[in-house]
């Protein structure tokens, strides 16, 4: 009878192998091989034509602004584009495949040998994974089963749409770093401007290939794929129970099965998907309708130099630049258009640190109660700039610089003029001062009297009356002096 | 059958449209009547998947005053009849399958655009072999059509019907499509030009796919001259279809008097074997001569990959045919059939909506891209293509300017007379190369065995057309009479 094994002795023993192939939708206007948009939402098979819905004797044009981003993106992730890459046909049959093939690439992507580092091992070196290949291929069409009893109903809006699959090496040992990996990899996408890398959206899909092993064992294990997240939270989930599942089937002395397993997040459970993944033969060949993909390696390398700042280039410089922290800079570049914010506010004040502050406190701090992103925020960071230049003037109070914050997300208008209208500007005339300080000891005979008497701390409750019956345009400190000038 | 009388050529027609002697109207009536005359019908030669009369009739009145007022096209007033693969509006583009039947595209193809913009009238589809597979456009699901020259005989494929079009002189010009010689061989079945331009010369958007790295859109005519203007029309760059190329497009009329003095025509050996038909040889010969007569210089030459074209094109033609052929799965358009399921469904629909030779190129090209096949057959066969490919360019950069052959082994054969398909596929055996290797090539009438025409095969350099035409005007003009006879 052996001791029952508890969760970490079974961790100690087993290693979980992760590779990811993600499949990212191209910020393009029209379709990688015709003029149909590529819009989000519209109408049910209205962004169709002949080439994309596979009417004979329709014939593929590509789209040069597809094969621009994706070369940006493999270059940001330090990929070798190739000046030479060749389209195939995939051939299968399904219903919202028009044209029996979809158009990818196979034994000459676009480019290969590229790696992401996600993170800092205890040794300083980089937790890296390598990127085996990115190549282009077009979207299939959308079967939609549950919207109509009895029939299955096909939408090919999104049909010859462009992507590009990012395909992993197994480098990964835990969801975490899988995780890692993607929320990494959707921040350089985002940062080149390539994709909305969406989940929500269909813009980013991952699927994930994971293998157990015995741990110092070098060899891979039998790896199943499993599909159908849709959040970077749901693959950890997913990646989890499958690993732990195998687990139990090697522990028994079981063997994995190569086959495809779909996740399900209500349940939390994976199960085999019907369809016999690895059965299928796609019979690969060149796409004869297009001639191979050829870029001059003079292009390829101005495209290179003219990458987008990458997320790890701009946390440097926000160290440098504003002497940031590590924890204020991972905040203010988790997306390229905060960083931009941050930026503009940041080059129009001179206090990088109060801008921070600002950024990361207020500003975040209205986005999520709203549920805006930065982009649709109406306070310009001039604006706000300016905010912060009238605070660190004396212009207005800290208490009024934030009333006067909330009037600007209310109206959109430049804080000096609502510090105005509001009546906000700070009040330091020594009469006005004092008429309110004469009130306010009026109104609190007894806690006025106990500070005479020496309650020393019953002094921010004196001031905090003056300052709301200021309306927070009183200088605290000037009502602090006189205070004590009045009460002793 | 009164096939063979004189007609009038795309050129005259065109200048009597264009000089208001005669409208659009009356050239399309015209050609109806023609039509009708030479039972192009169901129950005569069968030239015809569809003609509607009524549409062209009024579609031609129509046109005759509007064009009248702008700049008069290349083909102005001219009927060009279309083989059913090539889409266009109105009409069916069925592509001689039961599974299209009654399909009408929603666009029309490019060259149909560019026939219309020169003034020209798209004149009803063209019978055909199914998805233009089969040498005879007996494999049609409409039926055979009939060889207007000898109606027992076939006319030819897979273009038959456009090829017949123009020999029963209902139209000067058809367009057709090549995939391994499906122009000239018709062409050379039935007495008339057919022409196979470079890879890339002419667009395919519209033509309905059969193996799209050797598919292109050919040109029929009754004379060298109709052919040469019907290409100018419809050659030309076309940013939807990449595989198109940028080439400036010469008139290639205006090499209609060129002279060929001292012009180098290579006699490639291997479309001469032992067991040629002497009366082919004796043909080839006596246009040869007349060749040398007007100052052409005559060399012996050899493409020693040739006997490997056939093996090769029916590896790479059927692969490329087993994927473009998908699409025709009954969700979308065309013919479905139901079956259990959705499995079912595509069974029954490509099983019974496809006829024996397609299905068998589908399994074959299916068969050969599979996995552990493909290195052997498909890499393999594109390997050797180029090859084949490479033979031309080294016999033109000898200083051959054309080549000389035979378009085909024998003259037409009778209706039914071939039904073990490798022999069919042997028809094809002086055309396909021309396919593989991309290079332009056309059939021109050089004389007839037993009242059967005889087409002599000129073969050019990449997008030399020119010199093509100006090779096949002269030898046009030296056999005169003698080519239909």
């Amino acid at each position: 009878m052996t001791a029952p094994v508890t969760a970490d002795a079974r961790l100690a023993a087993w290693e979980m192998v992760v590779g990811l192939e993600v499949h990212c939708q191209l910020k393009t206007r029209s379709k990688a091989f015709c003029g149909c948009s590529t819009a989000y939402g519209a109408l049910p098979n209205t962004s169709t034509c002949p080439v994309c819905l596979g009417l004979p004797g329709a014939l593929p044009a590509l789209n040069g602004h597809a094969v621009e981003l994706a070369a940006r993106a493999a270059l940001a992730l330090q990929c070798t584009v190739h000046p030479v890459s060749v389209f195939a046909r995939k051939n299968y049959f399904y219903p919202d495949l028009p044209k029996g093939y979809q158009i990818s690439q196979f034994d000459q992507p676009l480019a290969t040998g590229g790696h992401v580092d996600i993170g800092v091992r205890a040794d300083g070196s980089p937790i890296r994974v390598g990127v085996t290949r990115v190549h282009m291929e077009e979207d299939a069409g959308k079967s939609i089963h549950d919207r109509y009893p009895g029939v299955t109903a096909i939408d090919l809006n999104r049909a010859g749409v462009p992507l590009i699959e990012i395909v992993s090496e197994p480098d990964m040992r835990s969801a975490e770093e899988a995780g890692a990996y993607l929320r990494v990899l959707k921040q350089i996408l985002e940062y080149m401007a390539v994709s909305d890398v969406s989940m929500e959206e269909g813009s980013l899909r991952v699927d994930a290939n994971v293998s157990a092993r015995r741990r110092g064992q070098t060899a891979l294990g039998t790896k199943t794929e499993v599909k159908n997240m849709n959040s970077f939270s749901g693959v950890e989930r997913a990646l989890e129970v499958e690993f732990w599942r195998q687990v139990g089937v090697l522990e028994q002395g079981g063997t994995i099965q190569q086959q495809t397993m779909l996740w399900d997040g209500a349940s939390g459970e994976v199960r085999p998907s019907r369809t016999k993944e690895g059965s299928h033969d796609y019979r690969y060949f060149p796409e004869p309708d297009l001639p191979p993909l050829v870029l001059s390696t003079d292009w390829i390398r101005i495209t290179g130099e003219n990458l987008p700042e990458l997320p790890a280039d701009r946390r440097i410089r926000f160290v440098r630049d504003y002497r940031l922290g590590e924890y204020d800079v991972d905040v203010l570049t988790a997306s390229p258009d905060l960083a931009d914010y941050y930026e503009s506010v940041a080059r129009a004040h001179d206090d990088p640190k109060a801008a921070a502050n600002w950024v990361m406190g207020e500003v975040l701090a209205q986005l999520r109660s709203t549920g805006q992103g930065i982009d649709e925020f109406c306070v310009r960071p001039q604006d706000l700039a300016q905010l912060l230049n009238l605070l660190r003037d004396g212009v207005v109070s800290h208490t009024a610089a934030k009333q006067v914050f909330a009037r600007m997300v209310a109206t959109g208008d430049p804080p000096a003029q609502v510090a105005e209208r509001e009546g906000l500007i700070k009040v330091d005339d020594d009469a006005q001062l004092a008429g309110w300080l004469d009130d306010v000891i009026a109104e609190h005979p007894l806690e006025a009297e106990r500070y005479r008497a020496g309650e020393k701390k019953l002094q921010g409750v004196l001031i905090g009356a003056v300052m709301k019956k200021s309306k927070g345009r009183a200088d605290p400190k000037k009502v602090a002096t006189m205070l004590g000038e009045r009460l002793h | 059958m009164s096939a063979g009388t004189p007609r009038t050529s795309a050129a005259a027609l065109r200048a009597t449209v264009r000089d208001g002697s005669v409208t659009t109207g009356a050239t399309v009536e015209e050609a109806l009547q023609r039509a009708h005359d030479v039972k192009a019908g169901m129950d005569g030669l069968n030239i015809f998947v569809s003609l509607d009369e009524s549409f062209l009739m009024d579609h031609a009145r129509g046109a005759a005053t509007q064009l009248a007022d702008t700049e008069p096209g290349a083909l102005l007033g001219v009927p060009v009849a279309l083989k059913d693969n090539i889409a266009s509006l109105h009409h069916p583009t069925t592509c001689g399958s039961r599974l299209l039947k009654g399909y009408v595209s929603p666009y029309e193809a490019t060259v149909v655009t560019r026939l219309r913009a020169a003034g020209a009238v798209p004149f009803g589809k063209t019978n055909m072999d199914e998805f233009a597979m089969g040498s005879s456009t007996e494999n049609s699901a409409y039926g055979p059509t009939r060889n207007p020259l000898a109606p027992d005989r076939a006319p030819g494929g897979s273009s038959g019907g456009s090829a017949a079009a123009v020999a029963a002189g209902i139209v000067p010009i058809a367009l057709g499509s090549e995939t391994g010689g499906s122009v000239r061989q018709p062409a050379a079945f039935c007495g008339v030009v057919g022409v196979k331009p470079t890879y890339g010369r002419v667009s395919r958007f519209g033509l309905v796919a059969f193996a799209s790295s050797l598919d292109q859109v050919g040109v029929f005519g009754t004379t060298v001259d109709d052919a040469a203007r019907g290409l100018r029309v419809i050659a030309g760059h076309d940013p939807l279809d990449a595989t198109s190329v940028d080439a400036p497009v010469p008139d290639y009329s205006a090499v209609a008097t060129r002279s060929i003095e001292g012009m180098v025509i290579g006699r490639p050996r291997e479309y001469f074997p032992e067991t040629l038909d002497t009366r082919v040889r004796a043909r080839c010969a006596a246009a040869l001569a007349r060749l040398e007569a007007q100052g052409a210089v005559i060399r012996d030459v050899s493409l020693p990959h040739t006997s490997l074209a056939i093996p090769v094109y029916y590896i790479i033609a059927p692969a490329e045919a087993s994927s473009n052929l998908a699409r025709f799965d009954g969700v979308r358009f065309g013919v479905r059939l139901e079956g259990d399921g959705l499995r079912g469904m595509y069974e029954a629909t490509r099983t019974r909506g496809f006829g024996a030779e397609v299905l068998r190129r589908i399994l074959l090209g299916t068969y050969v891209l599979s996995a552990g096949y493909y290195d052997a057959y498909y890499r393999k066969a594109q390997q050797v293509r180029s090859l084949i490919a490479d033979d031309f360019t080294k016999v033109f950069s000898s200083g051959v300017d054309v080549l000389f052959t035979p378009t085909t082994p024998t003259p037409a054969f009778a209706l039914g007379a071939i039904s073990d398909p490798y022999e069919m596929y042997m028809s094809d055996i002086f055309t396909v190369t021309a396919n593989l290797a991309g290079v332009p090539a056309m059939s021109l009438p050089i004389g007839r065995i037993d009242g059967l025409p005889i087409g002599g095969q000129f073969i050019a350099p990449h997008f030399e057309e020119e010199r093509m035409f100006a090779a096949a005007f002269a030898l046009e003009r030296a056999l005169g009479a003698e080519a239909h006879r």
